[in-house]
């Protein structure tokens, strides 16, 4: 077990190494004049615009910008404006701050939602699989099939404002979503996200309920099942010991691919919210045209997904002992 | 027989499983009967779709009942099993009634160890604390052949051989010493030398336990070596039963002509083809009216009106014999001088 | 021919000389050897072993002939047809056809052979495309090779059909409108469709019920005869390979233990590991003393039981191979690899590789 983590980790640096190379050149070397994004187009004086080249760091060549930007990585780096300690992801001249401190400035509103979104569809989706599987062909399991149909084909752009218009708005079900620090107040924290996390659920939900509940159908035709049903093993018994432990696999593979879906509806759901985590500040530096900035959540952004397939993976090996023994 | 004397350990009478499907109703068993005997071992045969293992898995209660219809009676000593609540079958279920499946890599659960997935029906229908039932698997490992069976307990199934997997599957299925051992094509799965050890060991432990079993299988050489009694199954009924010598060496139903007309053997001429019975089976959605085997059978036209083998169904007689219009003499003339050349 | 020690090269050139009288032979394997690479380790993944599915084979299919192979699973049988079929490339050895060593033959030159050797698949239900109708798939190989048959494609579709004893009429229908027996005859007229001078059939019948199974294995064994076309046919089933081959080859572990003519291999075996298999074949006791004589009955039958299971071919044992279940292994096994060879009392062309073979008189069953 121990090696299996050691060799993901290892193979999870090489990853990295090769996101942020391509960041790095999607970034800086390829349109025409970053500089001149950022210092702004058409107002930008040629004295302003080598400022700004020599901020940024773009005035010296491409290979010797990029050591720089790597060797910021690992032992950090000094700009005109400030200094950036290690591991530096860059340098934002808008507010004089690595881009680094931002981020993690904005990474608990973020982790709060994705995490809590992510355990309620898992827990709802679960559930609900669990139930149409056992109920099969009743009226509750054609219910939540199509409900779940429908609800898989909603969009949180368009969910999200509804759900604020009809409980916040209109009848004052929930309360404004904000973002409360769980370590000053947890339950303003739970009731400022709650609406958050449902927004962003739902689709997940919706899906995961037809995937536990296929995945689910299906390991109860299993071979093993009958024998586990063959030797007097209670139906409760059959269900979770035999049953729900094969549909789990599946279920953690799909959640491994969702993983990039989860941020991308976090920022649209941070968005539709008024929340400041990493997903607006993107969009920000977009809008912005705040390069560093951007470059820096996508790595960090990178390095999440990265993180979490090592967890992805850690998990195969706790459910299926083949993965774990080989 | 004292066996004779206090009845069969299980009998099922006219047994019919349905299925209800959108295509109609799939008639999987179609009005079986049979007796089991104490320590006696009942060989069924027949081919893919003959029921063989519907019918089993309906003793003990596998079916989803949402889409399965059962009728007829299936007596347990004198419990009755067909009307018998969940937990009634759920307690019979791998305490006195066991069952062991084709395919042990699929019949195992790949995520628990072989020594929980053994030591389960012992726990649930004893009582058992964990160390008590972790010491009775490792004496059945070894009572069933596993080497080293203290240390291959944590195995999981995936770490063990087809033959060895087989081996704990009879090892669980005997935990707790079982009254009815039935065995669902339990090495066909398996290699021809790791068979004979298979079919070895079932035969040691039935002297050993006094189990009844029902062993089901396609090959008839199995049968033949296992088999006290023997019921041939096609297309959802029996159409032949007797000891396993009757049905063997004098089969009466040309049905079985056909298996063993058709099976390629180890010994005599191989000049002459194999002579295969034509067609293929018929729909379990619309079987015929009459004989099921009938549109394949060669020897229906022997049979004298106003019998018509198309619309009149056959009987099987309560003992031994063949489900067959043709009369005895016809059966006996046929399989002397048409069919027992074919086999040598 | 490359490789191979002369032992080996003499040895097998006997059945191929004489012994068969099937004359002139079609496909050659010397030292036929298949290793699959495990692979494993880290940080970089290196090759830490193989395994030894086919390890140094020599055999002859002639024209017209049924080569059968038959062993238990693992033997690298099917490993062996698949090589034969150049699906994948031996690790080494050669296998040459009519005299031409095509073992490394590229695209170009295996172009005119293609057409003369052909396969047949185990399972029916897989091996043929669900979304094509049966005149498409049979079709298939004749548009690959660009072949136009005198009347057309069609006629010969048709014809085929009638051959394998198919309604031509059922020429439109697909695949699951057939059942399993059905869907072989497909397969072997897919097969018939270039007038092959080979087939190799990958246990060709095991997925099908006895009576089904029959009907299959005379349908081949009329090819064969009336076609003259020569088969390598894999199977686990002794009874069927009896019945449908006139040469017979028994591997175990990668090798071949045993080749011979039929009556050598089933009625005057000299290995331990054929005695063994065919002794543990059950057998229908027909209860038929009155005829067939006393010694046909079955309880005569001496019964051998192989303990424990074959070893891991990524590891197998020193010497023969078969040593360590073998009741007769002694140190000369574990030390020295038995030759395939035609040892004293076997019949030419029946090759034994044993140091201490069963006597020529004894009967497996």
């Amino acid at each position: 077990m121990l090696r299996f983590i050691l060799r993901r980790t290892l193979g999870a640096i090489a990853i990295l190494l090769v996101i942020s190379a391509v960041t790095f050149f999607l970034f800086y070397a390829i349109p025409r004049n970053p500089a001149l994004l950022a210092c702004g187009k058409g107002v930008c004086t040629q004295e302003q615009l080598a400022v700004v080249e020599h901020n940024l760091g773009i005035d010296k060549p491409v290979p010797q910008q990029y050591i720089e930007y790597m060797s910021g990585l690992f032992i950090g780096r000094d700009f005109p404006a400030g200094s950036c300690p290690a591991p530096c992801l860059g340098f934002s001249f808008r507010d004089n701050r690595p881009v680094l401190d931002t981020i993690l400035d904005r990474l608990p509103t973020t982790v709060s939602l994705t995490v809590g979104g992510a355990l309620v569809f898992l827990v709802l989706g679960l559930a609900f699989g669990m139930l149409a599987a056992a109920r099969r062909g009743t009226l509750l399991d054609k219910t939540m099939s199509s409900t779940s149909l429908v609800l898989s084909s909603m969009q949180i752009y368009f969910l999200g404002p509804l759900a604020l218009a009809v409980l916040v708005h209109n009848t004052q079900l929930l309360p404004q979503p904000q973002y409360v620090p769980i370590s000053e107040d947890p339950w303003g924290w739970f009731q400022g996200l709650l609406l958050p996390w449902l927004v962003l659920s739902t689709i997940f939900t919706a899906n995961y309920t037809r995937l536990s509940r296929a995945t689910l159908i299906e390991q109860l035709q299993e071979d093993h099942v009958r024998t586990a049903k063959a030797k007097g093993m209670a139906p409760r018994t059959v269900f979770f010991r035999y049953a729900w432990r094969g549909s789990l696999i599946p279920i953690v593979t799909i959640f491994g691919i969702d993983i990039g879906s989860l941020f991308g509806g976090a920022m649209i759901t941070e968005y539709t919210f008024s929340l400041h985590g990493l997903g607006r500040l993107a969009v920000e530096s977009v809008t912005q045209s705040n390069l560093p900035m951007l470059m820096g959540v996508m790595l960090f952004a990178a390095l999440m997904i990265v993180l979490f397939n090592i967890v992805i993976d850690a998990c195969y090996a706790l459910i299926d002992p083949r993965v774990r023994l080989d | 027989m004292s066996t004779q004397e206090s009845g069969p350990f299980l009998s099922v009478r006219d047994l019919r499983v349905h299925f209800p499907t959108d295509d109609g109703v799939v008639k999987a068993v179609d009005g079986l009967s049979f007796d089991v005997w104490r320590g006696k071992t009942l060989g069924i045969v027949g081919e893919s779709g003959s029921g063989k293992s519907v019918a089993n898995q309906a003793v003990l209660g596998l079916h989803n009942p949402k889409h399965t219809r059962i009728s007829g009676e299936i007596h347990l000593e004198d419990q009755e099993l067909t009307t018998a609540p969940e937990r009634r079958l759920e307690q019979l279920r791998g305490n006195k009634v066991a069952m062991i499946f084709q395919d042990p890599l699929t019949a195992l659960s790949p995520y628990y160890t072989v020594g929980r997935q053994i030591g389960e029906p012992f726990r649930k229908h004893r009582g058992a604390s964990r160390k008590e039932a972790r010491e009775r698997t490792i004496d059945m490992l070894a009572r069933v052949g596993i080497p080293h069976p203290a240390r291959r307990v944590d195995d999981y199934p995936h770490q063990f051989s087809g033959g060895m997997r087989q081996r704990a599957m009879i090892a669980m299925a005997l935990m707790c010493d079982p009254d009815l051992l039935i065995a669902d094509e339990p090495t066909t799965a398996l290699d021809v030398t790791v068979q004979a050890q298979i079919l070895d060991l079932l035969m040691e432990l039935q002297q050993e336990f006094g189990s009844a079993i029902i062993m089901i299988t396609h090959d008839l050489g199995v049968v033949s070596r296992v088999s006290d009694d023997v019921l041939v199954m096609y297309a959802g009924r029996a159409v032949e039963r007797g000891t396993a010598r009757e049905v063997l060496g004098r089969p009466r139903h040309p049905y079985t002509w056909g298996l063993l007309s058709s099976m390629p053997r180890l010994r005599g001429d191989v000049g002459r083809d194999l002579v295969p019975i034509a067609g293929t089976p018929p729909s379990l959605l619309a079987p015929p009216p009459g004989c099921p085997f009938e549109p394949r059978c060669a020897f229906s036209d022997h049979v004298a009106d106003p019998v018509d083998c198309a619309t009149d169904r056959p009987a099987l007689p309560e003992e031994r014999g063949a489900a067959c219009h043709l009369t005895a003499e016809q059966k006996r003339t046929i399989f002397a001088e048409r069919i027992r050349p074919r086999l040598r | 021919m490359t490789s191979g020690t002369l032992s080996k090269d003499g040895a097998t050139e006997g059945p191929g000389g004489s012994g068969a009288g099937a004359g002139t032979p079609l496909m050659t394997v010397r030292d036929l050897t298949k290793h699959f690479p495990v692979r494993a380790g880290f940080p970089f993944k290196r090759t830490v072993g193989a395994v030894r599915a086919v390890d140094g084979v020599d055999f002859t299919v002639h024209e017209g002939e049924s080569f059968g192979l038959v062993g238990e699973s693992g033997c690298g049988k099917s490993t062996t047809g698949r090589l034969l079929a150049r699906l994948i490339d031996p690790t080494a050895g050669t296998i040459s056809y009519r005299d031409r060593d095509i073992t490394h033959a590229g695209r170009k030159e295996m172009a005119p052979i293609r057409s003369e050797i052909q396969m047949i698949f185990q399972d029916p239900y897989s091996s043929l495309n669900p979304r094509q109708t049966v005149g498409t798939i049979i079709r298939g190989p004749m548009e690959i090779n660009g072949i136009d048959p005198p009347g057309g494609r069609e006629a010969r579709v048709r014809e085929l059909l009638e051959t394998v004893g198919l309604n031509p009429e059922h020429y439109n229908r697909f695949p699951h409108e057939f059942s399993g027996g059905q869907r072989q005859r497909i397969g072997v007229a897919r097969a018939l469709a270039l007038e092959p001078k080979l087939i190799i059939a990958d246990e060709p019948v095991s997925a099908l019920d006895v009576s089904i199974q029959a009907q299959v294995v005379n349908l081949l064994k009329g090819v064969q005869r009336d076609l003259g076309i020569a088969f390598l046919f894999i199977a686990h089933d002794l009874a069927v390979v009896r019945h449908f081959s006139q040469r017979i080859a028994v591997m175990y572990l990668g090798r071949i233990v045993e080749v011979g003519e039929r009556a050598d291999i089933y009625e005057r075996p000299r290995h331990p590991y054929t005695h063994a298999l065919l002794s543990a074949v059950p057998e229908v006791d027909t209860g038929d003393t009155d005829a067939a004589g006393q010694g046909d009955a079955a309880p005569a039958r001496e019964r051998i039981r192989l303990q424990g299971d074959v070893p891991s071919p990524t590891d197998p044992p020193s010497g023969c191979r078969f040593r360590t279940r073998c009741w007769k292994a002694q140190q000369r096994c574990a030390a020295e690899t038995p030759p395939l060879i035609r040892i004293g009392g076997n019949a030419e062309g029946h090759l034994t590789a044993c140091h201490f073979p069963e006597e020529g008189t004894t009967l497996a069953h």
